[in-house]
């Protein structure tokens, strides 16, 4: 390894135009600024009805709508975050009142709420996700159930202050 | 006679099993009636559309030229009629979903190809009722009815297969299959895109 290209003097060189910039935030790390907001999904926001209640479970439940809420930049987890939920389910349309709810992110920035099964609508199983608090910008999400005799579904919210 | 009946009786069954089948999806029960009809007018629509090649195609045993074609044409109004039917469900079931399918910018892929086959079909109709008025060489008059009903076959059967949850998947197949074979028989046998002058 007689012929490496690292030699001492670049090593002392760059070791040198670290220390000199380490203080100036011309080095970012690289986690910081790649992590992009979510933006909303194509029909997301139909049948919304905004400020759904905050609730232990949709209706009789049976199903689990979960996902994550991180802020866009850094990646940090958002706790309380009031996300709303809803769907066309085995107990409603989803422009039923009943068929509506909200929920906050734990301190981990996650969320979970019961709901009744959904069941496919408009030609595909999926839900409705929003965040519509103001703090970040809005954001609506459709996601699409893989099997429609999925128990659960997931969404992630990368949200970008307002 | 009996080959007759049988032709017969395969007709019956291939439209009739669809409509059985999707109305014994357990589906139904979280539908409203609106959005129940919708679907139902749906699936007719793909049994009006096996009829429409057949009777064009004078292939139906027992009914004359004339009798064939007057067929055609009330089938031809049942579909326009079903469609908005199916549409208008749709819309009283969830409006923005419509309005993002006839906008072209709903989530779901099938729903352009149902506004397609819907918009194809209406001037495709409209050729058909005002034949008699429409000052054109029956052959072009027949390339742009036939052309447009098959944008509109085309359409319907690509909306119907990637749609989940309204019809059943072995019998929407079965017909859409059949509504394929049908139409491009029918196109070819008359060989529509010839439209020279008879000579």
């Amino acid at each position: 390894m007689t012929n490496s290209r690292f030699s001492r003097r670049s090593a002392m060189a760059l070791g040198a135009a670290m220390l000199v910039t380490s203080g100036s935030g011309l080095v970012l790390p690289a986690r910081a600024a790649e992590l992009a907001p979510t933006p909303s999904m194509r029909g997301g926001s139909n049948n919304y009805r905004p400020g759904a209640a905050i609730v232990d479970r949709i209706g009789g439940g049976g199903f689990w709508m979960t996902g994550t809420v991180r802020r866009a930049g850094d990646g940090t987890p958002l706790p309380g975050q009031r996300i709303q939920i809803w769907a066309h389910t085995t107990e409603g349309h989803e422009r039923d009142p009943q068929s509506h709810g909200a929920t906050l992110t734990d301190a981990n920035g996650e969320f979970r709420l019961e709901m009744p099964q959904i069941v496919p609508a408009f030609g595909q199983p999926h839900g409705h996700l929003a965040y519509d608090s103001g703090e970040f910008e809005t954001v609506f999400l459709r996601p699409i159930m893989a099997s429609s005799k999925d128990k659960t579904l997931a969404a992630h919210f990368i949200l970008q202050p307002a | 006679m009996i080959r007759n009946l049988l032709i017969w009786a395969a007709l019956i069954v291939a439209v009739t099993v669809p409509l059985i089948a999707a109305a014994n999806s357990p589906l139904l029960a979280w539908r409203d009636p609106a959005y129940i009809m919708a679907g139902f007018a749906g699936v007719l629509s793909m049994g009006l559309l096996l009829l429409q090649p057949l009777l064009a195609g004078r292939d139906l045993p027992g009914l004359s030229p004339v009798a064939s074609r007057r067929w055609h044409r009330r089938v031809g109004i049942s579909l326009i009629v079903a469609i908005v039917v199916h549409v208008s469900g749709l819309w009283i079931t969830s409006p923005p979903d419509v309005v993002d399918a006839l906008l072209f910018v709903s989530p779901t892929p099938f729903s352009a190809w149902g506004v397609v086959a819907m918009w194809t079909a209406f001037p495709a109709a409209c050729l058909g009722i005002f034949r008699q008025r429409i000052t054109l060489r029956y052959r072009l008059w027949r390339l742009g009815h036939t052309g447009l009903a098959t944008v509109t076959i085309v359409g319907c059967v690509v909306h119907a297969m990637l749609i989940e949850g309204t019809m059943e998947v072995m019998t929407k197949t079965a017909l859409c299959i059949l509504v394929l074979l049908a139409s491009v028989r029918t196109l070819a046998r008359l060989r529509v895109w010839d439209i020279r002058r008879r000579s």
